[in-house]
């Protein structure tokens, strides 16, 4: 697919050897707005922190087109609220794009860090300490970086979590401008409901892709079962998972994924036959 | 009044000396005490000052009591503890305070073996304490050298210091720069506790780095200003600490960080965000 923004290729990301994406195919298209779903465990942050590339892929490669911009909000910041800051401080973070290390913030800056703060309803609180700020106001804020960024892919990580109705709606209004301005985003979400309401695409993730396409048809009970279905845990005495010549040839073992649903969709491909690297489970 | 102040200053080469040093060290390693102290590794500095032991130690050794080859040994012995520790906490699943400790314990009981391979107690107390009040020439210049370099330093990854302090792992999804920010920051530590142990003492240049800068944590909430203040908390302190020394005859090196003391004390209680500021006071409260 030639306007894809993001491609997945064999990826396998996890940790201690042990596998918590596996094998990923497939491709996200740019200008498409993506919900990624699944039970805890699933994969789903591990995905995103390999995209960013915070995590190296274990096998295969994830690839995000030349010259896209990533924005990143993950679901466990590492933010230090103690550190003496204002609002104003936190969101200008977001320049560091466009300005780096040394480059000057221009008036033109500052003007985008306010419309940004003002997007997010939170106009007046530039000088506030950050400390001072509650759970939403400091995530609202943080979208406000996002906003500052002014990224090509988006990847927001649990964003609605301990946030309330009224900054949701928020929120998904942002994610559905950005949407509207021919961005990428991706989204974890466990709400399946928003979902269904708001994403067009979803990726059921259980460690593989239970299902990626269109939302409605991705979410169907038989996939939601079957995700559920899935096995979080470790195994320390699973099985090596080994490349083969990508046939028939099949290790005692057996992925659970004989039954792996088939979509038409050009972007759904499906677990491939040949492993490489990682433990099965 | 005069002579009490001023004149101690005026009438002796080697008070004027002494200041010039100890306000030079205050420049340079006071901001870097208020980093210090916002990425919570306050006790990483003391750690470091024992590490610059034995390189100090190694070139006492060799070359007798000379500023040159004592700080060359110094930043070597600490640079190697700075990155060991670092480098196992960045790259393994210790974490730094442990890494810290056991790299700087390793590198103190050498530093203490070798001193005490030629040494008397005397030597043993001027690689400690230090002696602020004989500054010559050759340390001067190494002294400015030093808080020009780490002024220009802080200057030029300001930004980068900062977001490494708030947010990391933001910092490492748009720049590779977290990691070795991090090692450009020990590395100023280093330098800084090295630049202050002929002035002094190993043990006490830290001080002059972390006490000016606790005590500003209680006046500001910015970056920025405390950093300023810090600097101003420690001049005070280094003129204070020389005057009373002089006045008084006490080692030059304690009484200045004692009067740094002072100043931490009086900030925990009286500064505005001190205990008597928020705790003891009633506050009246706003509507919103």
């Amino acid at each position: 697919m030639n306007d894809a923004c993001l491609t997945f290729k064999d990826l396998t990301l996890g940790y201690n050897s042990h596998p918590a994406v596996h094998h990923l195919n497939g491709s996200i298209k740019t200008g498409s707005l993506t919900a990624v779903v699944g039970a805890n465990g699933s994969g789903k942050s591990t995905l995103m922190k390999g995209i960013v590339g915070v995590l190296k892929p274990m096998a295969g490669a994830c690839t995000v087109a030349s010259g896209k911009r990533v924005a990143y909000l993950p679901q466990q910041s590492e933010l230090d609220r103690s550190f003496p800051a204002r609002v104003v401080d936190l969101v200008s973070l977001g320049l560091w794009p466009r300005r780096g290390l040394l480059g000057r913030y221009s008036r033109e800056d500052r003007l985008a860090v306010s419309e940004a703060l003002m997007a997010v309803g939170l106009e007046g609180f530039e000088k506030r300490a950050i400390d001072t700020l509650s759970g939403g106001q400091l995530q609202r804020a943080l979208f406000a970086r996002v906003l500052v960024q002014d990224a090509d892919l988006i990847l927001l990580d649990e964003p609605f979590n301990a946030v309330d109705a009224k900054t949701v709606g928020d929120l998904i209004k942002l994610i559905k401008r950005w949407h509207g301005e021919n961005r990428t985003v991706m989204v974890v979400a466990h709400d399946l409901e928003l979902v269904r309401a708001h994403f067009p695409n979803t990726l059921l993730l259980a460690r593989q892709p239970v299902a990626w396409g269109e939302t409605l048809e991705a979410l169907r009970p038989e996939n939601l079962l079957k995700a559920r279905r899935f096995d979080e845990a470790w195994h320390d005495d699973a099985p090596w998972c080994e490349p083969d010549d990508g046939h028939a040839h099949r290790h005692a073992h057996s992925h659970a994924h004989d039954d792996h649903h088939h979509h038409d969709h050009g972007e759904v491909h499906d677990h491939p036959d040949h492993e490489s690297g990682p433990r099965a489970a | 009044m005069y002579d009490f102040l001023i004149a101690p200053f005026v009438e002796f080469g080697f008070m004027q000396r002494a200041l010039a040093g100890s306000l030079m060290l205050a420049l340079g390693a006071c901001p870097v005490g208020v980093f210090l102290m916002l990425r919570r590794m306050s006790l990483t500095g003391d750690a470091m000052a024992h590490a610059i032991l034995p390189g100090a130690a190694a070139g006492f050794l060799l070359y007798g009591l000379q500023i040159v080859p004592m700080t060359i040994g110094g930043l070597i012995a600490g640079v190697i503890v700075a990155l060991g520790a670092g480098a196992v906490s960045r790259f393994t699943v210790q974490r730094e305070d442990a890494s810290m400790a056991a790299f700087y314990l390793i590198s103190l009981a050498l530093g203490v073996l070798i001193v005490s391979l030629r040494g008397s107690s005397v030597d043993l107390m001027h690689v400690l304490f230090g002696t602020v009040l004989a500054l010559n020439d050759d340390a001067l210049t190494l002294i400015a050298l030093i808080s020009g370099i780490t002024l220009l330093t802080l200057a030029i990854f300001w930004r980068a210091l900062v977001a490494e302090c708030l947010d990391p792992l933001f910092l490492r999804s748009v720049s590779r720069l977290g990691t070795p920010v991090h090692f450009i920051f020990l590395g100023l530590v280093v330098l800084n506790l090295v630049g202050g142990f002929q002035a002094l003492g190993t043990l006490l240049s830290v001080g002059l780095m972390m006490l000016p800068a606790a005590a500003a944590r209680f006046w500001t909430s910015r970056v920025e200003p405390m950093c300023v203040l810090a600097f101003g908390f420690g001049a005070v302190s280094c003129i204070a600490g020389l005057l009373v020394s002089y006045h008084a005859s006490l080692p030059s090196g304690p009484a200045i960080i004692l009067s740094a003391g002072a100043i931490y004390l009086t900030s925990i209680l009286f500064g505005t965000r001190g205990v008597f500021n928020t705790k003891l006071r009633r506050h009246r409260h706003r509507t919103a």
